[in-house]
Parts: structure tokens; C-alpha cells; sequence
């Protein structure tokens, strides 16, 4: 069967300017290619995040093997075991049953107990109909000093819920409810910690609340304490199903402030902020200045220099670009085989200010042999652009924040733009990290 | 308990196995795959990914074709990009889900490969076995596609099968053991797996013995051994002095057509307290081996992989079980394993680290120590010089 093309989709590999093309998917489906560009976490990456935590797996041998080596080169081997899973498995009827032994197992055979387990188990106990209640019940009564709780290693169902939010909602699946506290505000759902120059902290000090974070807990009890906030402020869009669970769960209101570039998305966000928390908000003014100010000095600098944006580099890549479009930078190219619902206005007003803009696809098979042609200078932000571009001059971020929101978020891109230009990267090594801000075995933390 | 770890790391899976041994030979390897296996081949499993360009792709199953049978669009998707890129073969690897729910690789290549003219072959993985079991099927469909039959024999010729970097990195050493073969008299028709084309593959039937390297190319061996007579010499030609005698057995079996295993036969049945070597059996056999001619004394391999048993001797041990591995390394004078063996260790007895690809993947690449044709006995003289990062408590 050959693909049937949708009107304003064009053949994967193919380059077509945005005027030209389809929302939300301009490219076809069709076979996928994987570029060498590993900073994106992972499920154990972000299950790491839980201070005190076991990760155990249950999974065939071939998933098993890229989570442990998740965790040896994060040197986290003592924070992992796993459960593997053969054909006989299958069929035999004993799903269930090793994976309560194994668990029991290798809990016992642990130096210490840890406080809780993440349990993940794969498609394959899906598609067969293991009961995840009756497990995790056994483990509870065998171990009632563990808090237990169901992960999923489950790409194959990523249209139902995609891994990755997936993983940020079971993170906070421990939390017990607690009684609430107006004082205490959560930041859920992120992979680093947002800089401790964001404005955000100050407007939220200054109207007395305090914040939690996980990637700030030091402790298995700092973050059972998270369940006492009354808060929980989401940036993400891969976080909004932890926030709705923990709403309905544990009656903690969810607030979505999305990571946007924009001037005017950012002041609604912190709109919706003030709104939400019944709170005052100071000037935004001089805030607005000093950012469009300084991302208008960098684009000076770089006089004209073409930018490439990845997909993988922001939660609203299109918002992005449109960012530092209005604040003079020349981008030319956004990498991305499709977008977020969320992107539809930046979408058409790129197609309206901006219609020679490129978009070139990332996972087509043809790409495979993209990052081996001439490459004018030009400057990258995203791993994936920097890969497909080979430019050594490029932004290290990911779409998961890489710790940057609201206008001290636009400062910190406006550092690393300036010293992307100043500065050259080693691509591969760069790239090649695991986990963008993790410890690695391959050498120290690249952020 | 079986199948159960608490710390140690599993082997690469058949799916990387098929693609490692098919990756430099200019076909289209595609996983039929949600994304996992793909990603963990592409970071951990093949060192080749970044500079060296090859067609290895993933279908982006979902549960709704998984389970809505949606093969019409897994064929339509192999056709196009087949017919845009123009492999010189395809080959459809399976993982877990789609062994699960029967899917026929077979039916689904000749489909293909009536669609596309292009030879198209299933590879049954369905990774819940080792690498060596895929790269073992992959060696074996392209030696059956591309061989020509009708090559005449070339005397003091060999192929070198069972290559992937899963057993021996890219360090050079596959082009020190071509080098050694023809320094001793052997041309090289085909390095099968690395360093090779799909030409010399063609060629293969004419040579006048093979040498396998690993489990991988056993399978391979044997076939050639029915089709073509040819007869194959197990042993990876490490250390000084084994080195000659694999070279010595290869040209024994090329003038008589008897097969041989120098990575058992050469080496003795070990004292129960005798060192071990852990890994796949014919390089793990091969480096017991050296040692043993090295050192005097005979050592003993733990091959937690799939093997044969000819390639053993009966005091070699075959447990893949963490508690049965740590119960064994007890029991010896000296351990010889990846790095990531460590923790089951006792502190007691001496372990030196040798890492091994298809268990640390890239995380001890740089160290990886290329021992072709070099004196293997500093190996258990060393110190622990490699940092086994594994804990953070």
C-alpha cells in the first residue's frame, strides 16, 4: 500500500516552506530514522528523579538493555534491577507470579531497603492482561514498609499515553493526600530546576508562598511532602496529566503556565498565574525591556547569521521561532515531522510574516544521509538541528525546559545563543551524553 | 532466581545482533518496533551509528496495528522508502510485540521482495534472545542470498566469520586479524560483517577454510561446510602463542577438510578453583586458551550466552543467573569479565576488568583493548585500572 498523501503534505525528505505546508503534520508517515542525538531523557531518567527510589523492570531482554544502560552510564546500576521476560513466559501463565517473585526476590537480596519501587513493566504484560492491582498488592503485603507503585516501559502504546507523560504522572503517584497548605506551591512534571533567577520565585516569594520542586528534593520525605502543597504549576505539556491526576487525587489545584518565548504569551501566562493564585503581580515592564533588549543585542551580534531550530529543542518550537524572529534573529529552518495542537497560531502566523521559512523533517528515512552534505555557517539550536546542520556552533537545550521559563528563560537563551556563537561544541560528544544534565560515565554532566 | 538481577546488566538483543552483522553490506535493516529496540541498537549496540552512514530504520509500530493486523501499511512503508533509497537487500527484524501476535516475516519478505524486485529476508528475533542469535540468522540469510555457487576454490584463502563491533569493538583489531591471517599465508576473501562488501561476499564459496570468531558465524560455518565443503576453524587468534596454533589448525583443516576448535581443544579441564574467563564461548575459549599456554595453568570460561556445546570443555560453566555467576565467581582464583561483572564480585578475588561491547555498550568503548596476536597473561596481572561506575550510595 502506498501512503495516500493528505492535501499539504508533501514526501518525507522533501524540504517545503512553511507557506506551503500542512498543520499539524506536514510529512508523511512513513518508515522512521533515529539521528545520533541523545539528550532527551528517559523514563529512567526521569524516574531517578525520586531521591531513595529502586527502579525494578520487567521486560524482554532487548528493552531491558537500554534502561540498565540508561542507568550504568548515569553510574546508577545500585538504583536498578530488572526481571527479564521469555517466550515461555508468555504463554505459561506465570506473568504475574515472576514478577512477584522477582521483585520479592531482589528486594531481599538489596544492602537496604529503599523507601519506594518503581515498578515498570512492558507492552508485553499489557497485551497479555497481567492484573498490575494484584501484583502490587502481593508487594505490598510482603513489603509494607515499600511504597509501591505501576510504571510503564510501554512505547508500543504511545497512542493511548505516550511513555513520556506517562512516567512525569507515575512519578508523583506516591504522593498520599495530606492536608492542604495555601503556602506551599509545587513545580511538577520538570526535568532540572528552574534557574533561581526566574522572576517566577520572586513574584511567588513576594506573595508569601514557598516553593517545592522534586528536582530539589534530597529526600524520599521531602517529596511526600509535596502532597501538602495546594499548588502544582505545570510548564510542560508532557506534565499537564500529572497535574490533572494529583488534581483529582489528592484535590491539589493544577495550574498550566506553558514555556513560551513569546513577549505577550509569557505575560499571559503570569496573567493566568496571578488569577489562579489570587495573587498581585508587580510590573512585568522593566522585565519585558531587559529581556527584548538583551535577545535584540544578541541578534546584532550574530548579523544575520541563519538559525536552525529542532523540534527536540522546545516545548513549542514554533513559538520559538516566532520569538526570535520578531527580536531580529534570521531563522531559516525548523526541523520537526510534526506539532503540538497548542502551535496552530504561531503556525499560521509564521506562514503569514514569514512563508519562505524551511521546514525539513526529522525522522524520514532520506534524513539518514542529511548531515553528510555541504552545510552553509549557521547556528543551531537543538541537538537534532546541530546534528542534520553539523554546525559546532549551537544551543545544548531540550524540549523538557532545560530549566528556562518566562523572561529570565528568554535572558538564559540569550546567553546561550551568544555563547553558541562565540563558542565552538563538540557535536558528537555533546550529542552522544544521555540525558541532557545527567551524570554520565562518557564524561561529567554537559548542560 | 532465574531471569532475575539486582545489579548486573543483560547482553545486547538479537534485534542489535541482526543489525550489527548487516550494517556495512549497503541493505535496508528495518525493526518492526515501536522505538526501543531501535534506540537502545542505535546509542548502545553500534559504534558505527555517527560516522558511518547504513539504512536501519523502525516501522513506529503502534497497539493499534499491533493489534488491528495493519501489515498492508507496514509492507506499503517498506516499498517506498525501498524503491526511494534502493538497498541492495532487505531485511525485516521482529521484537517483542509483533512475536507476540504471530507476525509472519516470511510471508511479509516475499511480499516485499515481489513488490520491489529487491531481495527481501525475515530475521526471527524477537529480542528475548542474544545478539548472537540474530547476527547468527543475518550472517546466515545473506551468505544463502548472495553466494555464488559455482566460484572455483582458492587454495590458502579464508573467510572470517562472526564479526560484529558487539565482540570486537572498532579498535582496529578486525584489521590486525586480517593482517595477521595474510602475514601467515592467508588471503582474505571476506571479513563477513565488518570490513566487507557485498562483492566479496559473492566470493566467499572459494575459499579454502573459515575461520569463526564467534557463535555468530558457527551457523554460517556450517552451511558453508554442507554447501561447499568448506571446513571452518573455531578460535579468535589471541595471545602470541595460540594465535600460532589457530593459524596452525587453519592450515591443517584447509589441507585435510576436518573442522576444528582450537578455543577447547587446545585448553585443558580446569581445577574447580582455576581462573575464569567470562563471555562469548570462542573469544572467552580463545582468551582461556592463551592463557593457559601463557601461563601453564588452565582456566575456565563461564558463557552466559547462547553456545554450542563442542565449543566447551566440561569444566566451563554456562549459568546466566546473577546468584549462580556470583556463587562461581567465589570459587575462582581470578575473574576475567566486562566491568559491569564487578559488583557480584567478592572483594577477595582479584577481578580484571576486560570490557566487553555487547554487555557494557559504549561505556567502556575507549577501553576496550584490541588482543589480537598480543600476550594476554598481563591481562590477569593488572590492577583494577578501569572505574567500575556503577554505584552512586
Amino acid at each position: 500500500m502506498l501512503t495516500r498523501l493528505q492535501p499539504n503534505q508533501v514526501q518525507p525528505g522533501l524540504e517545503l516552506r512553511i507557506a506551503e505546508a500542512g498543520f499539524p503534520a506536514p510529512f508523511a508517515s512513513t518508515l522512521e530514522y533515529n539521528p545520533p542525538a541523545r539528550g532527551t531523557w528517559n523514563i529512567v531518567h526521569t524516574g531517578m528523579l525520586l531521591p531513595e527510589a529502586h527502579q525494578i523492570y520487567a521486560c524482554a531482554q532487548g528493552c531491558l538493555r537500554g534502561v540498565i544502560l540508561t542507568a550504568a552510564e548515569m553510574k546508577a546500576m545500585d538504583r536498578m534491577s530488572w526481571i527479564s521476560v521469555k517466550e515461555e513466559d508468555l504463554f505459561n501463565g506465570t506473568m504475574e507470579q515472576n514478577v512477584v517473585s522477582g521483585v520479592s526476590h531482589i528486594l531481599e537480596r538489596l544492602p537496604r531497603m529503599p523507601r519506594a519501587v518503581l515498578l515498570y513493566v512492558s507492552c508485553l504484560h499489557l497485551f497479555t492482561g497481567c492484573d498490575m492491582e494484584v501484583m502490587l498488592n502481593q508487594l505490598r503485603e510482603r513489603f509494607p514498609d515499600i511504597d509501591f507503585t505501576d510504571c510503564y516501559m510501554t512505547p508500543t502504546m504511545r497512542k493511548t499515553i505516550a511513555p513520556d507523560p506517562q512516567m512525569r504522572r507515575q512519578l508523583y503517584s506516591l504522593l498520599r493526600p495530606l492536608p492542604l497548605d495555601e503556602q506551599f506551591v509545587n513545580l511538577i512534571g520538570n526535568d532540572l530546576p528552574t534557574r533561581p533567577s526566574c522572576e517566577l520565585f520572586t513574584i511567588l516569594h513576594q506573595a508569601g508562598k514557598t516553593i517545592r520542586d522534586i528536582t530539589l528534593c534530597h529526600s524520599y520525605d521531602d517529596y511526600l511532602a509535596m502532597a501538602s502543597s495546594a499548588w502544582n504549576l505545570t510548564f510542560l505539556p508532557v506534565a499537564i496529566p500529572a497535574g490533572e491526576e494529583l488534581q483529582e487525587r489528592l484535590g491539589q489545584k493544577h495550574l498550566h503556565l506553558p514555556l513560551v518565548y513569546t513577549i505577550e504569551q509569557i505575560q499571559e501566562a503570569y496573567r493566568t498565574l496571578a488569577q489562579g493564585l489570587q495573587i498581585n503581580l508587580p510590573d512585568l515592564t522593566p522585565l519585558t525591556e531587559t529581556a527584548t533588549r538583551r535577545l535584540r543585542e544578541v541578534a546584532k551580534l550574530l548579523k544575520g547569521l541563519p538559525v536552525a531550530i529542532d523540534a527536540s529543542a522546545a516545548p513549542r518550537p514554533l513559538n520559538l521561532a516566532r520569538c526570535l524572529l520578531e527580536h531580529g534573529f534570521r531563522v531559516n529552518t525548523l526541523y520537526a515531522d510534526d506539532f503540538p495542537s497548542c502551535e496552530e497560531t504561531d503556525f499560521r502566523w509564521l506562514q503569514g510574516n514569514h512563508p519562505e521559512l524551511l521546514l525539513r523533517p526529522v525522522g524520514n528515512p532520506s534524513m539518514r544521509f542529511a548531515a553528510r552534505g555541504m552545510h552553509e555557517p549557521i547556528l543551531a539550536i537543538g541537538q537534532k538541528a546541530a546534528y542534520f546542520e553539523q554546525t559546532p556552533h549551537f544551543v545544548n537545550m531540550t524540549a523538557a525546559g532545560s530549566g528556562l521559563f518566562g523572561f529570565d528563560g528568554l535572558l538564559g537563551l540569550a546567553d546561550l545563543l551568544e555563547d553558541a556563537f562565540l563558542h565552538e561544541k563538540d557535536i558528537e560528544r555533546v550529542i552522544s551524553h544521555k540525558g541532557f544534565g545527567c551524570v554520565s560515565c562518557l564524561g561529567g554532566c554537559l548542560g | 532466581m532465574k531471569q532475575t538481577a539486582s545489579i548486573l546488566s543483560v547482553y545486547a538483543a538479537d534485534t542489535s545482533g541482526a543489525c550489527s552483522a548487516l550494517y556495512e553490506l549497503g541493505g535496508m535493516s528495518v525493526i518492526h518496533d515501536a522505538s526501543g529496540c531501535n534506540s537502545t541498537y542505535t546509542t548502545h549496540d553500534e559504534p558505527r551509528w555517527y560516522h558511518q552512514d547504513s539504512m536501519v530504520f523502525l516501522t513506529g509500530l503502534t497497539e493499534a496495528d499491533a493489534i488491528l493486523g495493519n501489515d498492508e501499511k507496514l509492507v506499503g512503508d517498506l516499498v517506498q522508502t525501498a524503491m526511494e533509497l534502493r538497498p541492495r537487500f532487505i531485511a525485516l527484524c521482529g521484537s517483542p510485540v509483533p512475536m507476540m501476535v504471530g507476525t509472519d516475516y516470511d510471508a511479509l519478505a516475499i511480499e516485499v521482495r515481489l513488490k520491489t524486485g529487491i531481495p527481501c529476508f525475515g530475521i526471527h528475533s524477537d529480542g528475548m534472545h542474544s545478539y548472537l542469535h540474530g547476527a547468527s540468522q543475518a550472517f546466515l540469510h545473506v551468505c544463502e542470498e548472495f553466494c555464488e555457487t559455482s566460484v572455483p576454490r582458492n587454495q590458502n584463502t579464508c573467510n572470517i566469520l562472526g564479526l560484529t563491533p558487539l565482540d570486537f569493538s572498532t579498535n582496529g583489531s578486525v584489521q590486525k586479524l586480517r593482517n595477521i591471517l595474510e602475514r601467515n599465508g592467508f588471503r582474505v576473501i571476506a571479513p563477513l560483517g565488518m570490513d566487507c562488501t557485498l562483492e566479496e561476499v559473492s566470493q566467499m564459496g572459494s575459499a579454502s577454510v573459515n575461520l569463526v570468531v564467534s557463535h555468530a558465524g558457527l551457523a554460517t560455518a556450517q552451511w558453508f561446510q554442507e554447501r561447499f565443503g568448506i571446513p571452518w576453524v573455531a578460535g579468535v587468534p589471541v595471545g602470541t602463542e595460540f594465535s600460532r596454533q589457530v593459524l596452525m589448525s587453519m592450515q591443517s583443516s584447509a589441507q585435510t577438510g576436518k573442522c576444528a576448535v582450537p578455543c577447547a581443544e587446545t585448553r585443558h579441564d580446569a581445577a574447580q578453583d582455576a581462573p575464569l574467563v567470562v563471555g562469548e564461548a570462542i573469544f572467552a575459549g580463545s582468551l582461556a586458551a592463551a592463557l593457559e599456554t601463557e601461563t601453564g595453568a588452565p582456566v575456565r570460561i563461564l558463557c552466559p550466552l547462547e553456545h554450542d556445546a563442542s565449543l566447551l570443555r566440561k569444566t566451563d560453566s554456562t549459568t546466566e543467573d546473577e546468584d549462580e555467576i556470583a556463587a562461581l565467581f567465589t570459587t575462582a582464583t581470578g575473574v576475567v569479565a566486562d566491568p559491569l561483572y564487578r559488583p557480584v564480585c567478592p572483594a577477595t578475588v582479584p577481578f580484571h576488568p576486560l570490557p566487553h561491547e555487547a554487555y557494557s555498550g559504549r561505556c567502556y568503548r575507549h577501553l576496550i583493548p584490541d588482543l589480537i596476536g598480543t600476550p594476554i597473561a598481563p591481562l590477569l596481572a593488572a590492577k583494577e585500572n578501569v572505574e567500575c561506575f556503577v554505584l552512586t550510595k
